[in-house]
């Protein structure tokens, strides 16, 4: 078929704002299967728990260890924030600093990780409640690990020669969006495992 | 319409129900097919312009409202249908069904002057009185359906299931689990016998009863205890008393063996005996090794236990 | 190379020559699996799943032999259970879904007028995987490890107690693969569809087998996750003694019931919703008009998606559930016939006297309305709670569901191969050998089917390895076994016709049927680069409009792979953004993702360990090489 032109796109940007970067949609398209995981987790949570004559079987957990991810994931939100702020100013020797502070946001929860299993007194082959408890803390544990090796990777690309970059900066965006998914996604499940059963 | 296993031929009354409900149904949707290939073989057929005429929005509205209203029509006339089906009728006949693989444990409670029992593998109702079977399930999912009488209803493990029936049509009725439960889902039957209800007294007189003294004598009752056969099974006045399979106090007044396997002839239960891997591959039942003779003594013993 | 080089002002030569520099994949065996162009992939992917059709097709005339006549002795019951459970489990997961996802991958960048999908690494990564999932089962299978529970896998039958060895883990982490590849595919099209539509192709421009595909991605993402819940809780209970579905602990058996249909209904619509695209492509095409009520058929589609997430409950209706609840799901089970019975009528409208050409993919759509209408009669008689306690678990059931996937899926989909195969290999499929093959298949189909309905209503019951003499079903099931090789031989057919065709055709041309939108712009086959000039786009058949010359965009870069960002809405250029080059590493990263899955049956620590090889593969696949791509 022969070609008629109507139009010139020379002049577009080569990397525009973050709607029009497939990565970013590509994210989001992520967050909403995980998400759909997580309140599909959160609702076996609440089956059971609906099932069950007395929930929790054991006593309820302490709170002390997920209160205190709690507290680390909502105080990360503050950095994460600047993280994206810098990375959208392409000042790279911030967004260095902003990436190895969320690392240590992203290690000091899964050091609180480790106790949270034990607040609930149960383990995963005691019962069902065991089982879903270990699974919605594993599910988000996941979460938190990939996401920590995503930062760590992330602030060794930006002490290369790829750093400046838009697209790396760019990256650095969809890792902050996706950091605060990680945080959004705690909240319900903290408060359906610790709440939940003193309601 | 079927037989003795068929959705077709009801002889009881939810299953006839349904079928009232089943034939209008398909009269009404097999109609709406066959004029949506009319009007796909009118439109192929005509010639028209180039381009859709107008008008076609209107009788696509009409038909998706006709949609609509049939679609209003057959849930309404669903729920009306499901509502007596689903009622619980004033004292019924309590009995309590277990499934599990792959046969049938089936429990008569004490009513009146009636005391409990269990059997297994066939069930007895009295004609035109109403029934709540209790269905439950020991291992994995199976479910049971008497096609001629009602809809099924699964048993689950750790959850209790109830349906109502009440049998209008005497005669035998076959039923046959619907829920793949494994190796010999296939080889998972169960006979109900629909009789006038002095017919249905007697047998259950003569099912509560133990086992008679003269079949007591009986050398094949002596194998019976001796080999493992007691771990399993129960047969009630001797000391076999195993509750893994069926119950045999009155094993040869069922019309099939091992679930609707094979019917109950002496041969049958010979051949079962000596190796029921062979007949029902997969089943629970070990091969128990035995001499000719013992065999013979146990399996005309077993014979004899109407 | 130059640095920032233009596509203006060259000739059609030179432009296809500085193109085919940056686009093309390297010769030889490394080239072909590096290879990230979606055509490659795509082409990959369809192949593949006919081949599992084939060989699902195999099963069921096993299955069929066995069932003709009562007590036959061709299989015992554990090969006849795994046999069903291969069939099936094979048919869903390895064959129709990942088929029409793959028509998917191939077709949606040509037809909004890209040059390769979006994140075309992930798509070479999903089709390894989803290969290797098929490569586990099968394997498994001639180890006489096939799983044997059904294609649903219930607990407990499925569970750690009733379910020794390590078949029914092969089930579930089978699964695993094909979530992984399917969750991969449906984020791409997403993302191809939203961001890289050709300039002008907004919304209510796009084809509607576009928006078919669009749809179908979105049930994908949301229904997954509840089968890779499931399959994981199945797993953990299997393997290191969780409870989620044993009652003697607190867990629930039907909580497995209720989280598989919440997948499991929706998955049959992301087999039948393509094929709904397809049909209205081939309808249009051959009325030589745009299919009519544009408006409504997007609403249908969108319709049929919300609508299948609320009736799961309808394959539970005899589990013992509330009546009133069961109820409502009758209800909203019987509301799918509008939306898809406001389809049907919108192509009876198109095809009032419109005189469509009779080659072989209309063929296909008329076989399509005869057949799907009636499994979607029986689908309504099946959603309605009391006719249910009968029909369930029957072979009216079975009955049911193959005239739905195969009338109203798989026809339009041989139909949809007859009408782009001249466009994928560049020739035409033979068209009397195909009249004849949808003439065996068409009648093979619905004499070997439709007794089965009968069947159902004498009481018997599926997944039943034999029957007894003193049953009525002897000679239905005979006759449906005589007709299912009249079927096979037109399968058999179609495949032969396919072969022959793709060396020896009659060359097609660029555009053999005429048809309306973009895919048959460019040559047959497409270059590796789809389009040597971004086409741009004012109607929804914009072939049929443009009349002598299609109106295309230029500008883009020559010396790297580049492509059009477009906006959501209207499509109006935003960006110039690369496309990634071609790379092994996504089938390093498949391998090892393999590895760890398969290993993972064994132990939980697989887990662990596992993961590094992966985490470096990713790092491999991502990490930037300073190539043009990553300018910006
Ligand atoms: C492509 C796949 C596909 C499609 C499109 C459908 C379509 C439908 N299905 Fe089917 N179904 C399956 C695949 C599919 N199904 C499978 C695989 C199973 C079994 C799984 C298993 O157990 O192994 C199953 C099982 C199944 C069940 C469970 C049965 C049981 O196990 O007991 C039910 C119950 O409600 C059901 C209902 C429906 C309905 C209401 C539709 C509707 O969408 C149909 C709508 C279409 C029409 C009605 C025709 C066109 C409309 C008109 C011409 C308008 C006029 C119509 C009226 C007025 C009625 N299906
Ligand atoms: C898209 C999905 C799909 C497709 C295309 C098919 C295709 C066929 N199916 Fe299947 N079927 C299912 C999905 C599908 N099925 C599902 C989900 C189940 C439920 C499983 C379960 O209960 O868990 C099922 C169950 C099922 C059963 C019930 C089993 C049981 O409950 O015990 C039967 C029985 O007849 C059957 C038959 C057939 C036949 C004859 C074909 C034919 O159309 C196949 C024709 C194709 C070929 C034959 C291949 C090509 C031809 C050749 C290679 C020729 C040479 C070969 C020979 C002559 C041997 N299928
Ligand atoms: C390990 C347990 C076990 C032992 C030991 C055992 N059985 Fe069984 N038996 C079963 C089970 C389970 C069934 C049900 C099989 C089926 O139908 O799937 C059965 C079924 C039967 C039936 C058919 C019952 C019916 O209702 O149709 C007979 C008769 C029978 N057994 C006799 C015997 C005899 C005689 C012996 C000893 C020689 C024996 N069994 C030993 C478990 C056992
Ligand atoms: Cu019990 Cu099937
Ligand atoms: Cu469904």
């Amino acid at each position: 078929m022969r070609h008629r032109v109507v139009a010139d796109l020379s002049g577009l940007p080569i990397c525009g704002n973050r709607r029009s970067s497939p990565s970013w949609w590509g994210t989001l398209a992520f967050m909403l299967i995980e998400g759909t995981g997580f309140a599909l987790a959160i609702g076996v949570y609440l089956y059971l728990a609906g099932l069950a004559p007395v929930w929790p079987p054991a006593v309820p957990p302490d709170l002390a260890a997920g209160s205190g991810v709690t507290l680390v994931l909502l105080a990360s939100l503050m950095p994460n924030l600047l993280l994206g702020r810098w990375a959208e100013a392409k000042d790279l020797r911030r967004v260095r600093l902003g990436l190895l502070v969320m690392l240590g946001f992203g290690i000091l929860p899964l050091v609180l990780r480790a106790y949270e299993f034990q607040a609930f007194h149960v383990g995963w082959d005691d019962s069902a409640y065991g089982s879903i408890v270990w699974f919605l803390l594993g599910l988000h544990t996941t979460h938190l690990l990939s996401d920590l090796i995503e930062t760590a990777v992330l602030a060794a690309l930006m002490f290369t020669r790829h750093a400046d970059n838009p697209r790396r900066y760019g990256d650095v965006k969809d890792e902050v969006t996706y950091w605060n998914f990680v945080v959004a996604t705690w909240l319900p499940v903290y408060a359906c495992l610790y709440w939940g059963p003193r309601l | 319409m079927g037989g003795w296993q068929s959705a077709l031929a009801p002889g009881g009354a939810s299953a006839e129900a349904i079928l009232g409900l089943f034939w209008p149904v398909v009269a009404l949707l097999g109609l709406i097919w066959l004029l949506v290939l009319l009007v796909l073989g009118a439109g192929l057929l005509r010639r028209a312009g180039s381009q859709v005429p107008r008008q076609a929005y209107l009788v696509i509205g009409a038909a998706t409202i006709g949609t609509v209203l049939v679609i209003i029509g057959l849930t309404t006339a669903s729920y009306l249908v499901t509502r007596p089906i689903a009622a619980a009728a004033e004292a019924p006949l309590v009995v309590q069904l277990r499934g599990l693989q792959w046969w049938w444990q089936v429990t008569y409670r004490e009513e009146g002057e009636a005391a409990a029992f269990v059997t297994a593998n066939e069930l007895h109702l009295p004609l035109g009185r109403p029934v709540r079977l209790e269905l439950s399930a020991e291992d994995v999912i199976h479910s049971f359906w008497v096609p001629n009488l009602a809809g099924k209803q699964d048993m689950i493990p750790g959850r209790d299931n109830v349906l109502h029936l009440t049998a209008t049509t005497p005669g035998t009725y076959r039923a046959q689990c619907a829920e793949f439960c494994g190796m010999q889902h296939a080889h998972m039957a169960l006979l109900v016998v629909v009789e006038p209800a002095e017919d249905f007294a007697r047998w259950r007189a003569a099912q509560a009863a133990p086992v008679p003294a003269e079949a007591l004598a009986a050398e094949g009752r002596r194998v019976f205890e001796q080999r493992p056969c007691g771990a399993c099974h129960t047969v009630r006045g001797t000391t076999a008393a195993g509750g893994t399979g069926p119950d045999l106090t009155h094993l040869a007044s069922r019309g099939t063996l091992a679930a609707g396997l094979l019917p109950m002839t002496r041969g049958a239960l010979a051949a079962w005996i000596a190796d029921p891997q062979t007949l029902k591959p997969g089943n629970n039942m070990p091969l128990v090794p035995l001499s000719a003779d013992e065999l013979q003594a146990l399996t005309a013993w077993l014979a004899s236990l109407r | 190379m130059i640095p920032d080089q233009r596509d203006m002002g060259l000739d059609d030569a030179a432009l296809q020559a500085a193109l085919r520099r940056v686009w093309s994949s390297r010769g030889g065996l490394l080239g072909a699996l590096a290879s990230v162009d979606h055509k490659t992939v795509g082409r990959r992917y369809i192949v593949t799943a006919f081949a599992f059709l084939l060989l699902g097709g195999v099963l069921a005339m096993l299955m069929r032999w066995q069932l003709a006549q009562p007590e036959a002795r061709l299989m015992g019951p554990d090969r006849y259970n795994q046999v069903f459970t291969m069939h099936g489990t094979n048919m869903m997961f390895l064959f129709a879904v990942p088929v029409m996802e793959a028509m998917g991958g191939y077709l949606v960048p040509l037809m909004v007028g890209t040059r390769n999908i979006a994140f075309p690494r992930l798509n070479a990564f999903s089709y390894w995987v989803y290969l290797f999932g098929g490569l586990l089962l099968w394997g498994a299978f001639l180890l006489d490890m096939g799983p044997d529970v059904g294609w649903f896998a219930y607990v407990p039958l499925s569970g750690p107690q009733y379910a020794a060895g390590k078949r029914a883990d092969i089930w579930a982490q089978m699964i695993t693969f094909t979530e992984v590849s399917a969750l991969a595919v449906a984020v791409e099209i997403v993302v191809t569809v939203f961001k890289q539509r050709a300039p002008g192709m907004s919304l209510d421009r796009m084809p509607l087998f576009v928006w078919a595909m669009l749809v179908t991605a979105f049930i994908i993402i949301v229904a997954m996750p509840a089968i890779v819940t499931a399959s994981t809780a199945l797993i953990l209970d299997r393997l290191v003694g969780t409870h989620f579905f044993n009652p003697a602990e607190g867990g629930d058996v039907l909580l497995w019931q209720h989280l598989f249909w919440f997948f499991g209904h929706p998955e049959v619509y992301i087999i039948f919703v393509p094929a709904v695209g397809m049909v209205s492509a081939i309808i249009g095409t051959f009325c030589r008009r745009p299919v009519f009520g544009y408006l409504a058929m997007v609403l249908a589609l969108v319709g049929i998606a919300l609508l299948s997430f609320g009736l799961w409950v309808h394959h539970m209706f005899t589990t013992g559930l509330p009546r009133l609840g069961e109820s409502f799901f009758t209800a909203s089970s019987m509301a799918i016939a509008v939306p898809s019975g406001l389809q049907i009528f919108c192509w009876l409208a198109t095809l009032w006297g419109a005189q469509p050409r009779m080659a072989v993919p209309m063929l296909y759509v008329l076989a399509f309305f005869f057949t799907f209408v009636l499994g979607g009669m029986t689908g309504v008689m099946v959603a309605s709670v009391p006719l249910d306690t009968q029909l369930h678990d029957s072979y009216f059931v079975v009955a049911h569901f193959h005239y739905v996937l195969i009338g109203g899926a798989v026809f339009p989909l041989l139909g949809a191969i007859h009408y782009w195969f001249p466009k994928v290999t560049g020739r035409m499929m033979r068209e009397v050998t195909g009249r004849w093959a949808c003439g065996m298949i068409f009648l093979g189909f619905n004499l070997a089917f439709f007794p089965m309905h009968i069947l159902g209503l004498w009481g018997m019951p599926r997944r039943v390895y034999t029957y007894q003499p003193e049953l009525p079903w002897a000679g239905l099931n005979l006759f449906a076994s005589v007709s299912s090789v009249l079927l096979a031989g037109g399968f058999l057919l179609f495949f032969w016709n396919a072969w022959r065709s793709a060396r020896h055709g009659a060359p097609a041309g660029d555009d053999p049927w005429g048809g309306p939108t973009l895919e048959w712009a460019t040559s047959s086959p497409p270059p590796p680069w789809n389009f040597t000039r971004i086409p741009v786009v004012e109607s929804v058949s914009p072939l049929w409009d443009a009349r002598e010359a299609l109106p295309v965009a230029e500008g883009l870069r020559l010396d790297r792979r580049e492509l059009l960002i477009t906006s959501l809405m209207d499509a109006t250029p935003e960006a110039r953004d690369s496309s990634p080059q071609d790379s092994i590493w996504p089938l390093l990263a498949a391998i090892a993702t393999s590895v760890m899955l398969i290993w993972s049956i064994f132990t939980p620590w697989a887990v662990v360990w596992g993961s590094i090889p992966v985490a470096i593969t990713l790092i491999g696949w991502f990490w930037p090489r300073g190539t043009p791509e990553d300018e910006s």
